[in-house]
Parts: structure tokens; sequence; C-alpha cells
């Protein structure tokens, strides 16, 4: 259990350090695909955190077992009796299924969402002529100008 | 992941490591300058991260994670954004700051929760030990089916994989309602010849004929087995979706119309959810709650069936059933929207770059 305690800061903070940088691409570069990856990439590491969270040591895949299977018995060989026994379902020892489903989900909803941004970047590429962050502000600030100007 | 390390601690090593690789991918995804390089070291990233899964124990994720982020994900970007192959000029240095303070700000909060978080591997979490415990003890008395993912995801949850399924859909209505997706018959829809990958490579064609029956089919494959393996219809209908897209960009998206019109695309994805929601009310017409599987066969017509694998003694055939047959639903409409997706970013990319260059 010592392994496990000197890696539970580091993956964890492994995670945080991917939903920080996908959040820092979202936000500070100047290509808007860019910036829709940087959003895909902090989505796939908040799916990453609920996956660290779902790992049992020595654990398997949550696909049911007979209980005196060849693979069950393999599986329970590495590990002490009393260990199955406390952790165990019928003689396996299984990850947590429930945080694999949620993220299975989100994966398909964030490659749809991914399209939804995507569609609004090409009709933006349309109405300004560029995809560039920098030159649209620059061309928002001109309008505006414009506009203010006309009132006055 | 199971049987690869003798013990379970180097396992956790392992994936530590693997998770590293995949952390690397991000920095150079924030280093890179060009948005094809953006593109292809996010298909990277999702391909390793599935690796990863795999060593978590979670293959019904990995198998997402790759036919998802690596493959469909990868496609769309790249239809979207061939023709702009760029270099991304830097940020003025300030406007950097400000963003740079608030993701270290927030890197620095998250991390302050490290020491409160369950040690990593530690089976009597409380997220492992409550609820998800509770799932993979019932799962062989209440549904029938080996695979608890799939059964939380069908059964126990059904009803919030109805509400995603929906939310897919939707995702595919708001770009055809963005994009105006006029392309409605084969002609009309654009020759263009940056999204052909083959064009004048017959070993393109020729692997590419081989290959896209056997995804088909894999596809079926994965839907059929989600109960027993990983799989379900999310992956199957990216799978197939994948297929198609491939088609289109061998073949050129006219060729894939005729094929597969536009129209008919988009009434599977309608279809699909639709079907979805029908195995649902047809659970209430035979007196069971929203859903229910096992209110789909009555009772006496399922005493008379043989009792199915891993059951205890149960009959479930209810619940096989309604879950091949939402799965199926699942499939026909993930499929189904991302390639009416892709078919509308063809259709209008080529279009505003035809504008453009006029």
């Amino acid at each position: 259990m010592t392994l496990a305690l000197v890696l539970t800061p580091y993956v964890y903070g492994l995670g945080f350090f991917m939903m920080a940088a996908g959040l820092l691409i979202a936000l500070t570069s100047r290509h808007l695909i860019k910036r829709l990856i940087g959003l895909g990439v902090f989505q796939t590491s908040a799916g990453v955190f609920y996956i660290l969270l779902s790992k049992v040591s020595g654990g398997t895949a949550a696909i049911r077992l007979e209980a005196d299977s060849p693979a069950a018995e393999a599986l329970a060989s590495r590990l002490d009796a009393a260990y199955i026994a406390a952790h165990g379902v019928d003689g396996v020892v299984y990850s947590n299924p429930l945080p694999h489903v949620l993220i299975l989900t989100a994966i398909v909803v964030g490659a749809a969402t991914l399209a939804v941004g995507l569609a609004i970047i090409v009709r933006i590429r349309e109405t300004y002529g560029t995809v560039d962050f920098e030159e649209i502000s620059a061309l928002e600030a001109r309008a505006l100008r414009d506009v203010r100007e006309d009132e006055a | 992941m199971s049987l690869l390390l003798a013990s379970p601690e180097l396992e956790l090593v392992f994936s530590a490591l693997l998770l590293t690789l995949v952390a690397g991918l991000v920095v150079a995804l924030l280093a890179a300058r060009s948005v094809l390089t953006c593109i292809l070291l996010m298909s990277a990233f999702s391909l390793t991260m599935a690796l990863w899964l795999m060593t978590m124990d979670a293959p019904d994720v990995a198998f997402t994670e790759a036919s998802v982020g690596a493959g469909v994900s990868t496609m769309i970007l790249l239809g979207a954004a061939l023709s702009s192959t760029d270099v991304i000029p830097s940020l003025r240095p300030g406007r950097l700051w400000f963003p740079a303070v608030a993701c270290l700000a927030a890197f620095i909060g998250m991390a302050l929760i490290v020491p409160d978080l369950p040690v990593f591997g530690d089976p009597g979490s409380p997220p492992s030990a409550y609820v998800g415990r509770l799932y993979l003890e019932q799962t062989p008395h209440d549904i029938g089916a080996p695979n608890v993912v799939t059964a939380v995801l069908a059964s126990y949850r059904g009803f919030d994989t109805l509400g995603e399924t929906t939310v897919i859909f939707a995702a595919g209505v708001g770009v055809l309602l963005l994009l105006g997706g006029q392309v409605r018959s084969p002609d009309a829809a654009p020759e263009d010849v940056s999204l052909r990958a083959s064009a004048g490579s017959p070993v393109l064609s020729v692997a590419a004929r081989l290959l896209i029956p056997i995804i088909c089919l894999y596809a079926f494959y994965v839907l059929a087995h989600g109960e027993f393996g990983a799989g379900g219809g999310f992956q199957a209908g990216v799978i197939l979706a994948a297929a198609l897209i491939l088609h289109a960009l061998v073949f050129g998206v006219r060729e894939t119309m005729k094929a597969l019109p536009v129209g008919v695309v988009r009434a599977c994805a309608a279809l699909g959810v639709l079907g979805y929601a029908a195995v649902g009310f047809l659970a209430i017409l035979n007196g069971g709650r929203f859903l229910d599987y096992d209110a789909l066969l009555s009772p006496v017509f399922e005493a008379g069936l043989p009792s199915s694998h891993l059951a205890g003694g149960h009959h479930h055939w209810g619940q096989r059933i309604g879950i091949l047959a939402i799965e199926t639903g699942v499939m026909l409409a993930v499929a189904s929207t991302m390639t009416a997706i892709f078919y509308a970013f063809t259709g209008r990319v080529s279009r505003s770059d035809a504008a453009g260059a006029s």
C-alpha cells in the first residue's frame, strides 16, 4: 500500500494538470479550432478524475466471471484470500463500473458537442473571414466604433 | 489488464507511467503551432488515453475513447479544418497573463483537495464501496448480463442513457440548423478534391473496399456482444459512422450520398431515439414502468424459454431483448447523427472555401 500512497498525489496531480492545461489552451489560443481542442482535453481530463476514483487495486474489468472459472482463479492467485473476501464479489475483485458508465456516455456527448462548436466556427469563418481570435476581436471593435460614430 | 503484470502494485505504477505519457501529449499540444499538428496530437492523446483506460480496468470507456476521440472526432475536425492548415500566431504577452494565472489558481485549488481524496486503488474508498459494489452484486440477479457496465448503462440507468442519446440527436439537429444542411441530392453535393484522400491512389481505394464491409460487420458484432464483453450501442454507432466517413473520405462524399441519401440518414437519427423511447412505452403498455424491460415479455411466455447464461436460475429474456433493442436504437441514433454531421460539414466547408476564394 505504500507504493499506492506515493502514487496518489502524482496521478491526481497529473489529472488536474491536464485539466488546467486544457483550460489554458481553451482560453489563450488564437485559433478557434485549437480552443475547441483544448476544451476537449479539459473534458477528457474531468473523465480521468472519475476513472482514477474507480480503480480498485488488483481488480479487473467489471465483466462478471463465473466464480470457479480458470480466469477467476488466475486472478485470485495474485491476491491474498483475506483481501478477496473483504473486497471481492463472489470471489473476484472488480473495479467500480459506475464511473465507467458516466464517462462512456460523456465521451460520446463530448464528440457531439465538439461538432456543434465546429459548426459555430464554420459560421464565424463565413461571417468574419477568419478564425483568428485577435482578428475577430479587432473586427468587432472596429464595427462597434463605427456604430458609435454613426450615433454621434 | 488483469494478467499482464504479476503484482497489483506494479499495475498501478504502469498506469501512472501511461498517464504521464498522456500528460506529455497535452504539453505538446500547448506548444503546437499548426492546426493540423493540433488535430493529430489530439488523436494521439485519445489513443494513449484509451491505452491508459485499459490499465484502469475500463475497457468499455477505452473502446469509446479510441473510436470517438481518435476516430470520429479526428475525422470531423479534419473535415472542417483541412483547408486551414496555417500556422497559429502566438498571443500577445499582455493577453496571456490573466488566463495563465487563472489556470494556475485552478490547478492549485484542485491540488489542495488531494490529501482528502481516496488512495489510488483503495478498494474501500467511498466511490467504490457502496453503489458501485451494489451494481456488481445485483447484476446477475436483476439483469443476467455479465458486463456490469452495459447492465448499468442500458437497464439500471436506461433513462439517463435515453437522455444522453437525445442530447446527441439534439447536437446533430443543432449542427444542421447552424450549417443549413440544404444538400439533399447527391448531385448538389460538392466534389471537394481536398477531402478525397485517395485522389489518384488505387491502394487506398482497394484497401477501403476491403475494410469497409469488415468495419460494418465489426460494428454489429460490438452491438450484439455488448452484454458479454466490452462494447455496446455507443461504440457500435461510432464504428459504423467511421466506416461511412471512411467511404466518404476515400471515394468522395458524393458517392456516399448516392449510397446513403441525406434524408435516410436524418430519418434514421430520429428513428433511433424514437425506437429507444418506444421500448420504454412498450413496457408501460405491458403494465410495467417506463423502460422496465422485465415487463416486455409476459411471464407465461417467458417461462417457456430456456434460462439464460449467468442468470442463477432466473429468466432474463425481457432484460436481454430490452437491452439489445435500446442498444440498437442508440447505435442507429449515434451512427446517423455522426454521418449527418459529417455530410453537413463537407457541404458547408467547401462552399465557404469557394466563397472565400472568389
